[in-house]
C-alpha cells in the first residue's frame, strides 16, 4: 500500500525515516507514525508470513525476533525500530532448505490451519536459542503465548523436541502415530 | 516406493507430510488478508451502537468530505436480502430500517488508505429511535412485541418444533423410573486465529471476484449474485486458505457483499480485514441452549421413552437457526437403543450477534445433557457408566427412532480402548478424594444428507487433468480451513493412480476453475468430496490402464498402478512410468480430463423436519478424562484425556490425530472456561446490551499451560459409504470432552454442575448448596406446534 500524495514533513502524520535490519538485510524506509512494526512488515515490506490475530498482544501470532528477544510485533511502534535487528519465519531459512523447526513442524503435524505457526516457529527458535535441549514443560511454558486454535498443542511440541534433536546432531523423531483398534478386517474399496 | 500389489496405492494410511505443510511453515501460504492489489481501497463499516433501534437518519456528509474518502454506502445501496438459508433471508449487507445488536453494520467508507477510512467511519452519525432490548430466550418468549424479525412463529419465536416418535408419556408412564433434568450449555464462539477479510475487485477480462476467509464459496457465491444483481456466472468467488474456520466463516457476510458493491462502484480493488472484536460480532457460534431432559428405563436399564425440550438463544439473525434448531434433537438417538423419542426445539431472536454453527453444530448442548442424564441414572440404579453404555450402545445396519440409517459404527469398541487405556475399572472411584474419572460417548455426521438449498445435483464434484508429463490436477470447489481437505483430495487421487500425494496438484476454493463442492461444513469433506475424487480418478485410472494394456500386450485387469508406473501385476518388471501411460492415453483418446461427483443416498426420513441428521454415515466417539478438583478453590485441572474415536478408516493417522486432539482442546476450552458472554452497559451509557469482552483476553481460551496429556485411540471399520473407509473426524470428538469433564467432576467431589462452562465459582456453589448441584432450575413455557407424529421404524412406516 502506498498511499497518495506527499508526505507531510510536520503535523500528526509526518514519516518517519529509519534503517533495520530484516533477516539479516539492512532496509531503510519512511515509516508512518501510526504503524506498528507488523504493519511495517505485512504493509511496506511486502513480508506477509508475520499474521495479526488480534493487534492487542494477545495472541502471539505475530511474534518475531527483535535484537533476539520475543517480540509482539503488533505492540511494537515501527518508529521504534530504528536501528535494530528483526528476524521474522521468512528469516528462519536461508535458501530452499527448511530450517529444522520447519521440517519438524510439516512432519508432525504441528500445522494445520497455519496462522499461528509463523508466530510459534519464531518462538520455538527463541527457546531453542536459548535452552537447545528445553523439556517439555519448559517449551510447554515459553509457548504459552502463542494461542493456536487448531491442534491442542501437542504436536507442536513434539515437533519442536524432534526439531531440537535435529539442531543437537541427533536423528529426528518420527512423528508419533495414534494407537490403532484395526480388530476388523480391512475390506473397504 | 514399493509399487506393492498394484491394486491400491500407497498413499492410504501412511503418515505423510501434509501437501500445503510447507507453505504454511515458511509463510508463504497467502490467506485473505495477505492479498493486496495495486491501487486497492480500503473499507470499513460503522457498527451500530444500540442493541435494538429504528434508524432515523444516516448522515454522511461529514465522512464523505475527508481527504481520500472514495465512498459511502449505506442500507439503501442493499435493499436485497440475504441469509445462507433459503427460510432465512433476514439479513441486508447494511442494514434497512433497524438495526438489532450492538455490531451491526449501518454504513461503510471507502478510502485510499485504512486510516483515513476508519477516521472517516467515525465522522459517519446515525440518528436511532431505540427500541425495547431482548436479551435472552425467557425475554424473547415473554416479550413479542417489539418483534426483532417480522417473520418467524410468532412474537420473537423464530423457530419452534416439534417431532414425536411414538407415544413418549405413555413410555414414561409404563418406566420403572423417569429421570428429570436441567442443563445449560453456555454459547461459545470459533475463535479462529484469522480474523475475516475480504479482498474484491474487477478482474481485467471484468469479472467480479470476491477473495475471501469463507468455508462456503458457493453458498457466497449465490448470496452475492442475489444481492448485486449480478448473474452467478459474472463473479468469482475465491477461498484462499483459512486461518481455521470451526463453522465461523460459513455465512455469507456483510463485510463480503459491502467490499463486492465497493468495488463495482469504485473499479478498483477494495479490501476488508475485520479486527478481532468485528470476528466477535460476526460470530455464528454456539447457541447458548436451556434443555429439559426426560428419560424413562425399564428395570435393566433401557431407555423406553426419551424426551428433549430445547431452548435456543438465536441472537439478531437466522443464520443456519433452523438447522441448529433441529440439531439440537436430531443425533439424540444415534449412540444408545431408545424405544420412542419426543423433540422439542425453539429457537428465539435476541438484540446479540447471531448464533450458527460451531464445530458439532447444535449437538454439543444437548450431548453434554444426554450425557450427564445417563451418568445420573447409572448413579441412581447402580449401573457402571461405562457398561451400561457398552450394553445400550446402537448396533451397525439399524434405524433409529427417527429414521437415521446407522450403517457402520464402532462405538462399542470405542468405549472399550478407552475404557482399557485408562484403567476405568480399577480406578474408577478408587484416586482419592478431588481426584475423578468421567466418561461420555457421542456421534456425529459424516456430512448432512441434504444441501442447504433444495437440487438434484451432486455435493460435490472433482475433476482431474493429466498432462502430458505426468502431472495430476485435481480441481473441487472444497475449501481448505485448516482441517486438510486439500491434502485428503490429492491423497484419494494418488491413492488410485499409484502416485504419492505430493504428485497432485490441487485447485481448490474457486468458484470459477473448480466445480462446486458445498463447502466446508456438517463434517462434509472428506466423505463426499472423498468420494468425487475416488469417482474421477477411476476413470482416470481406466483409460490410463486401457492404453498401457495395449502398450504391455496384457489385458487391462493386470494393469497394476503403483510407484509413479502401470506394471503387469504377473510381471512387475514389464512397467510403463506414469507420463508415458498419460501420453498413450492421450493418443488413444484425446485429452485426459476425468470428472467424478458424489451426491449422498436418499435419506430413509420422509417426514417434515427429516432432513436434518441423515448422514451417510455417523462416526463415533468415547473419552475418559481424569481431573483434579480443588475443593478450596472450584479449580478443576483436567490430569489426563483418553479417546477413541470411531474413523473408519484413518487416511493420514497424523493428521487425524490432529484433528482428535483438536477437537479435545476445543471441547475443555468450552466446558472450562469459554464463554460469549452480554452484559448491560451502565445508565450513563446507554444501557446497551454488549459483548462482555470482544478480546481475546477477555475471552479466554485454553493456552499451551492448560493442554492435558491426550492418548488418541483410533478405531478402524472401514465405512462402506466412506472413500477406502474413511469417515469423519473434524468435529466428533469434541462431543464427549464436556460432558465427560462434567462427570469427571462429580466422581472427584461429588456435586453436578448442570452447566457449562464449569468454572470454578459454580464448583464452589455446588459444594457450598445442600442439592451438591449447580444449574438452571426452570425451564419457560414455550408455545409449542402441533407435533409431527411418526412411528418409530419398530412401531409402523414413517
Amino acid at each position: 500500500m502506498s498511499p497518495a500524495g506527499p508526505v507531510p514533513e510536520h503535523g500528526p502524520r509526518a514519516r518517519s525515516r529509519i534503517s533495520l535490519i530484516v533477516n539479516t538485510q539492512p532496509r531503510e524506509l519512511l515509516v508512518d507514525p501510526w504503524k506498528t512494526l507488523l504493519e511495517l512488515l505485512r504493509e511496506d515490506l511486502g513480508l506477509t508470513g508475520t499474521k495479526h490475530g488480534c493487534e492487542l498482544g494477545e495472541c502471539g501470532a505475530c511474534a518475531v525476533l527483535l535484537d533476539g528477544d520475543l517480540a509482539l510485533s503488533c505492540l511494537v511502534p515501527a518508529v521504534e525500530c530504528d536501528g535494530r535487528h528483526v528476524t521474522t519465519v521468512e528469516g528462519l531459512r536461508d535458501g530452499p532448505e527448511l530450517h529444522p523447526l520447519q521440517a519438524a513442524f510439516a512432519d508432525h503435524g504441528a500445522t494445520q490451519c497455519g496462522y499461528c505457526t509463523p508466530g510459534m516457529l519464531v518462538a520455538a527458535r527463541w527457546v531453542l536459542d536459548r535452552n537447545p535441549s528445553a523439556t517439555r514443560e519448559e517449551i510447554a511454558e515459553a509457548l504459552s503465548g502463542q494461542l493456536c486454535r487448531c491442534t491442542g498443542y501437542l504436536q507442536i511440541y513434539e515437533a519442536v523436541e524432534s526439531a531440537a534433536r535435529v539442531l543437537r546432531g541427533e536423528p529426528p523423531s518420527p512423528p508419533r502415530l495414534p494407537a490403532a483398534d484395526r480388530s476388523v478386517p480391512d475390506d473397504a474399496r | 516406493m514399493t509399487p506393492g500389489d498394484g491394486r491400491t496405492g500407497s498413499a492410504v494410511g501412511r503418515p505423510l507430510r501434509r501437501i500445503d505443510a510447507r507453505g504454511k511453515v515458511t509463510g508463504e501460504t497467502l490467506f485473505a488478508d495477505d492479498l493486496s492489489l495495486p491501487g486497492m481501497l480500503h473499507l470499513k463499516l460503522v457498527r451500530a451502537s444500540l442493541p435494538h433501534a429504528r434508524i432515523l437518519g444516516v448522515e454522511t456528509a461529514a465522512a464523505r468530505g475527508m481527504e481520500g474518502v472514495r465512498a459511502i454506502l449505506t442500507g439503501a445501496d442493499f435493499l436485497v436480502p440475504f441469509g445462507i438459508l433459503p427460510v432465512s433471508q433476514d439479513e441486508h449487507a447494511l442494514c434497512v430500517g433497524k438495526v438489532r445488536f450492538v455490531g451491526d453494520p449501518v454504513a461503510a467508507v471507502v478510502a485510499d488508505d485504512e486510516l483515513s477510512a476508519e477516521e472517516a467511519a467515525a465522522l459517519v452519525e446515525v440518528r436511532y429511535e431505540p427500541l425495547a432490548t431482548i436479551a435472552s430466550p425467557e425475554e424473547a418468549l415473554s416479550t413479542p412485541e417489539p418483534r426483532i424479525h417480522d417473520y418467524g412463529d410468532g412474537g420473537n419465536v423464530h423457530k419452534a418444533v416439534a417431532l414425536d416418535f411414538g407415544d413418549v408419556p405413555a413410555a414414561l408412564a409404563g418406566a420403572d423410573r423417569v429421570f428429570e433434568d436441567l442443563f445449560f450449555y453456555q454459547g461459545n464462539t470459533h475463535l479462529a486465529m484469522e480474523q475475516h477479510a475480504t479482498l474484491a475487485y474487477v478482474d481485467p477480462d471484468g469479472l467480479l471476484t470476491i477473495a475471501s476467509s469463507t468455508q462456503t464459496p458457493h453458498y457466497l457465491h449465490r448470496a452475492a449474485a442475489r444481492v448485486l444483481g449480478l448473474p452467478p456466472a459474472r463473479i468469482r468467488v475465491l477461498a484462499p486458505p483459512q486461518g481455521g474456520g470451526f463453522g465461523g466463516k460459513t455465512d455469507p457476510f456483510n463485510h463480503e457483499i459491502v467490499a463486492a458493491r465497493a468495488a463495482l462502484l469504485t473499479g478498483r480493488p477494495v479490501k476488508i480485514a475485520l479486527t478481532r472484536e468485528e470476528v466477535f460480532l460476526c460470530h455464528r457460534g454456539r447457541h447458548p441452549v436451556l434443555m429439559r431432559m426426560r428419560t424413562g428405563i425399564d428395570r435393566s436399564g433401557r431407555i423406553l421413552g426419551h424426551s428433549v425440550e430445547t431452548l435456543l438463544d438465536g441472537g439478531a439473525y437466522g443464520s443456519y437457526g433452523v438447522a441448529s434448531t433441529f440439531y439440537t434433537g436430531a443425533l439424540e438417538t444415534v449412540t444408545y437403543r431408545m424405544d420412542r423419542y419426543r423433540f422439542r426445539g425453539c429457537r428465539t431472536f435476541t438484540n446479540k450477534p447471531p448464533c450458527g454453527p460451531k464445530r458439532g453444530h447444535g449437538t454439543p448442548q444437548p450431548r453434554f445433557g444426554l450425557e450427564v442424564q445417563i451418568d445420573k441414572i447409572c448413579e441412581q440404579i447402580g449401573r457402571d457408566p461405562a457398561e451400561w453404555r457398552i450394553e445400550n450402545a446402537t448396533q451397525p445396519d439399524t434405524l433409529t427412532a427417527n429414521w437415521l440409517e446407522i450403517r457402520t459404527t464402532g462405538l462399542v469398541r470405542c468405549l472399550e480402548a478407552v475404557v482399557a487405556a485408562s484403567g476405568w475399572r480399577e480406578r474408577r472411584g478408587k484416586l482419592g478424594r478431588g481426584r475423578g474419572l468421567g466418561i461420555a460417548s457421542s456421534a456425529y455426521m459424516c456430512g448432512a444428507g441434504l444441501p442447504i438449498y433444495f437440487n438434484d445435483m451432486p455435493h460435490s464434484g472433482v475433476q482431474l487433468l493429466l498432462d502430458r508429463g505426468g502431472g495430476v490436477t485435481a480441481f473441487c470447489g472444497s475449501t481448505e480451513v485448516g482441517q486438510g481437505s486439500d491434502n485428503v483430495l490429492a491423497l484419494l487421487v494418488a491413492e488410485v493412480l499409484g502416485l504419492l500425494p505430493s504428485d497432485v496438484k490441487v485447485v481448490t476454493g474457486d468458484t470459477s476453475l473448480a466445480p462446486v463442492d458445498l463447502g466446508s461444513y456438517s463434517s462434509r469433506v472428506t466423505l463426499m468430496m472423498g468420494n468425487a475424487a475416488v469417482d474421477a480418478a477411476s476413470r482416470a485410472r481406466e483409460r490410463l490402464a486401457a492404453a498401457a494394456a495395449t502398450r504391455l500386450e496384457i489385458p487391462a485387469e493386470r494393469v497394476g498402478f503403483g510407484g509413479g508406473k502401470l506394471f503387469d501385476v504377473s510381471d512387475p518388471s514389464r512397467s510403463i512410468v506414469f507420463a508415458q501411460a498419460v501420453q498413450l492415453a492421450e493418443a488413444a483418446g484425446g485429452t485426459v480430463g476425468t470428472t467424478g461427483s458424489y451426491r449422498p443416498p436418499t435419506p430413509k426420513a420422509r417426514f417434515k423436519g427429516g432432513g436434518v441428521g441423515p448422514s451417510p454415515a455417523y462416526s463415533y466417539s468415547a473419552a475418559v478424562v481424569e481431573v483434579a478438583v480443588d475443593e478450596a478453590t472450584g479449580v478443576v485441572r483436567v490430569v489426563k484425556v483418553w479417546i477413541a474415536h470411531d474413523i473408519g478408516r484413518a487416511l493420514n493417522p497424523v493428521a487425524v490425530r490432529g484433528q482428535v486432539e483438536g477437537s479435545v482442546y476445543m471441547g475443555l476450552g468450552e466446558v472450562l472456561m469459554e464463554e460469549q458472554a452480554f452484559c448491560r452497559l451502565p445508565p450513563r451509557l446507554s444501557s446497551a446490551l454488549v459483548h462482555r469482552g470482544p478480546s481475546m483476553l477477555d475471552y479466554k481460551s485454553p493456552t499451551s499451560l492448560d493442554m492435558p496429556a491426550v492418548e488418541t485411540i483410533l478405531v478402524e471399520n472401514p465405512e462402506p459409504n466412506g472413500p477406502f473407509g474413511a469417515k469423519e473426524v473434524g468435529q466428533g470428538p469434541l462431543l464427549p470432552i464436556p460432558p465427560a469433564v462434567a462427570n469427571a467432576v462429580h466422581d472427584a467431589v461429588g456435586v453436578r454442575v448442570d452447566e457449562s462452562p464449569v468454572t470454578p465459582e459454580k464448583v464452589l456453589a455446588a459444594l457450598r448448596d445442600p442439592s451438591r448441584r449447580f444449574g438452571p432450575t426452570t425451564f419457560p413455557e414455550v408455545p409449542w406446534p402441533e407435533p409431527v407424529r411418526v412411528a418409530p421404524p419398530w412401531e409402523g412406516k414413517p
